[in-house]
């Protein structure tokens, strides 16, 4: 059977910066796929690589300290990485677009809402003032802004959090584009607020059929909204699955550990410690030889100190960069 | 009945905003709004609830590092606000506190061995090298090396500052630490880290916690008893296992509801869910504060304030509360 090809395919993204100590790669042969209409999730801890994957992605890396390279990324078929600046901006927004961590320092202060939420169609469409008014009306009636007529006039700080990140979710998508990068779109929200967002962003694809890329550190989140999940650790894939292989069957130690971490609300007997991960993550321009959490994993051998691993293929789309999944690391 | 350790009376601060001539156009905001609450020495009371519930507040009040506006706070049966600046100083001893930004709440220009140091000498430790001693016990305590003494926060992790953070809490050896939001900031891996050290210094040092979090799976982890806090004030409080086997106020159940489970088969699950936002604390409506948001409020709930009432040994402070399982 012909799979049609994914909406998004990256293959071997590298992104470096310059720094005193020479550079360091904060990205290193991050290859994944998003298939249209669907979510894919990122998940991993504080600079593991989430969210430079996503300005990387955007084209939103800052030139000349940091440095893009990838042996292909392709959105439906244009490859990415040959376009001009010129060319990228025409993309940004209109095919592929970006909703921010924090609602209330993405947003304008000094803009209404109508303003900064129409002005990706005032840039890529030729609409005039009335029509875009228009449209962010439907948009905001569209992710549940209660009261959408009252709020498009008013200033960002006259929304609460809840509401600023329904708004940024509606310039996201007011050009309805076929990628969405939700960069911890509701980390910085309650939790009865982030059900909310979280259940929106699902009625969206289903309705829409956005696909969605959706970065966070929360394994909740990911288990309760994402298709396929790309476990990062220190600048690189170290997992990728579809949600139920990787929750049921997590194969690279690191994911493990994380997967025990999880402190959880609902089962479990209430008070039993957490076994966690040992130690801290790498130092990205100091990285240790061979697999990169190996000074971490709880059976790392001598080939995870000399040698980096390759993403094993376990079966059924399920790859792992381990030793403990290749015929080496299993005669080892 | 075990032995409580500190509790509260009536206790209420409220800021009062926008002064005006003459207080003309003032207004106020009740962020702690008359709560009674029993903390019992040597357990883990978490208080939860959603931004702006004023859960931060009532830690500070307790401590007195806010002054309160009415009611009292208890500590071994003692007003701690009929103390006087000397006799308060000494208790601070006793009362210390865990900030949740392990980046804001170290001194960027001190080395660890000031930040250490700092308590110890405002209480009058003991000589230099005796508070010396005593710097590299506390590192020793949380897990770091004492050549550590030498460096400055920077050169921390997250995890590791928020260790330094606790060893200057436990200083001069409390009997009660607040900890707001003590592991919020840190990844998930090393929050596991900190919570079995704050557990394993529990153990060791007879300490009493209130925890202060909005992340109710730390708190199922973590906690003894916990009190739910909305608009100001507790509504809820029992174990944690009667708690998340069974809450009784409508909002500990959306609360609780609404935290996403690490668990795919679970997604598809029947979830209720709030629907709004929650209301000004400067302008709450009659009655029940939760009522304009809750599905099974009824006329009572839009004219009479519930009172945090005992049933069955645990206090819910609802009308209607939701039927035990």
């Amino acid at each position: 059977m012909m799979q049609p090809p994914p909406l998004l395919a990256v293959r071997s993204l590298r992104t470096e910066f310059s720094s005193q100590n020479g550079p360091v790669r904060v990205l290193d042969d991050v290859t994944f796929s998003v298939p249209a209409g669907r979510i894919v999730g990122l998940v991993g801890e504080s600079g593991s690589g989430k969210s430079m994957t996503a300005l990387s992605l955007m084209g939103l890396v800052p030139a000349p300290h940091g440095r893009v390279t990838a042996e292909s990324i392709k959105l439906s078929g244009t490859e990415m990485t040959r376009l001009s600046p010129d060319e990228m901006r025409r993309k940004r927004g209109r095919e592929l677009s970006m909703v921010f961590q924090e609602p209330m320092t993405a947003l304008n202060p000094v803009k209404t809402m109508v303003q900064q939420v129409g002005e990706p169609l005032a840039i890529h469409t030729g609409l005039g003032r009335r029509e875009i008014r228009e449209k962010v009306l439907r948009m905001f009636e569209m992710v549940g802004i209660p009261e959408p007529a009252a709020r498009l006039d008013v200033y960002p700080h006259q929304l609460s959090g809840g509401l600023r990140q329904r708004a940024m979710i509606a310039m996201g998508l007011i050009c309805e584009p076929k990628l969405l990068i939700a960069d911890e779109p509701t980390t910085a929200l309650d939790v009865t607020t982030q059900a909310q967002i979280l259940r929106l962003m699902v009625e969206l694809r289903d309705r829409v059929g956005t696909a969605i890329v959706m970065i966070t550190h929360d394994l909740g989140i990911i288990a309760e909204m994402c298709d396929e999940v790309n476990v990062m650790y220190a600048g690189q894939i170290v997992e990728q699955a579809n949600v139920f292989d990787l929750f049921d069957r997590p194969s690279h130690p690191y994911t493990r550990g994380l997967l025990a971490s999880i402190p959880k609300a609902t089962e479990g007997p209430p008070g039993a410690g957490l076994p966690g991960v040992r130690g801290a993550a790498p130092n990205l321009a100091r990285l240790p030889g061979g697999g990169r959490s190996n000074p971490r994993g709880a059976d790392a051998r001598p080939t995870c100190r000399q040698q980096r691993p390759p993403l094993a293929d376990l079966g059924g789309g399920h790859l792992a960069r381990c030793w403990l999944h290749t015929k080496e690391g299993a005669k080892a | 009945m075990s032995d409580v350790l500190i509790s509260t009376k009536a206790l209420s601060k409220h800021y009062t905003i926008g002064k005006g001539l003459f207080g003309a156009n003032s207004r106020v905001v009740r962020a702690v709004d008359g709560v009674d609450l029993e903390i019992r020495a040597r357990e883990t009371f978490a208080l939860v609830g959603e931004s702006g519930c004023g859960k931060t507040t009532l830690g500070r009040t307790l401590l007195r590092l806010i002054e309160r506006t009415s009611g009292e706070v208890l500590y071994r049966g003692e007003p701690l606000g009929a103390l006087d600046e000397k006799t308060m100083r000494a208790m601070r001893k006793k009362l210390q506190i865990v900030f949740q930004d392990p980046f804001a709440s170290l001194n960027p220009r001190m080395g660890v061995k000031d930040i250490l140091a700092e308590p110890l000498r405002a209480h009058g430790y003991g000589s230099e090298a005796e508070i010396e001693k005593r710097c590299k016990e506390l590192l020793d305590m949380v897990g770091l090396l004492p050549h550590l003494l030498r460096r400055y926060p920077h050169q921390f992790s997250g995890g590791q500052r928020q260790r330094i953070g606790i060893a200057r809490a436990l200083a001069n050896s409390p009997e009660f630490v607040v900890c707001d939001e003590a592991v919020s900031a840190l990844d998930v891996s090393i929050q596991a880290q900190v919570l079995n050290l704050l557990r394993d210094l529990q153990e060791q040092l007879k300490l009493t916690y209130l925890f202060i979090t909005h992340d109710l799976s730390v708190v199922r982890q973590f906690a003894d008893r916990i009190g739910v806090m909305f608009l100001g004030r507790l509504v809820e409080v029992g174990t944690t296992e009667e708690i998340f086997a069974s809450p009784r106020h409508p909002y500990t159940m959306f609360l609780i509801s609404a935290v996403p489970r690490p668990d795919p088969h679970q997604r598809n699950r029947e979830r209720p869910m709030l629907v709004g936002d929650i209301p000004s604390p400067m302008n709450l409506p009659p009655g029940c504060r939760f009522h304009t948001r809750c599905p099974y409020a009824q006329a009572i709930c839009k004219q009479e304030d519930p009172l945090l009432t005992d049933r069955s040994g645990r206090a819910v402070a609802c009308h209607f509360p939701l039927e035990a399982t």
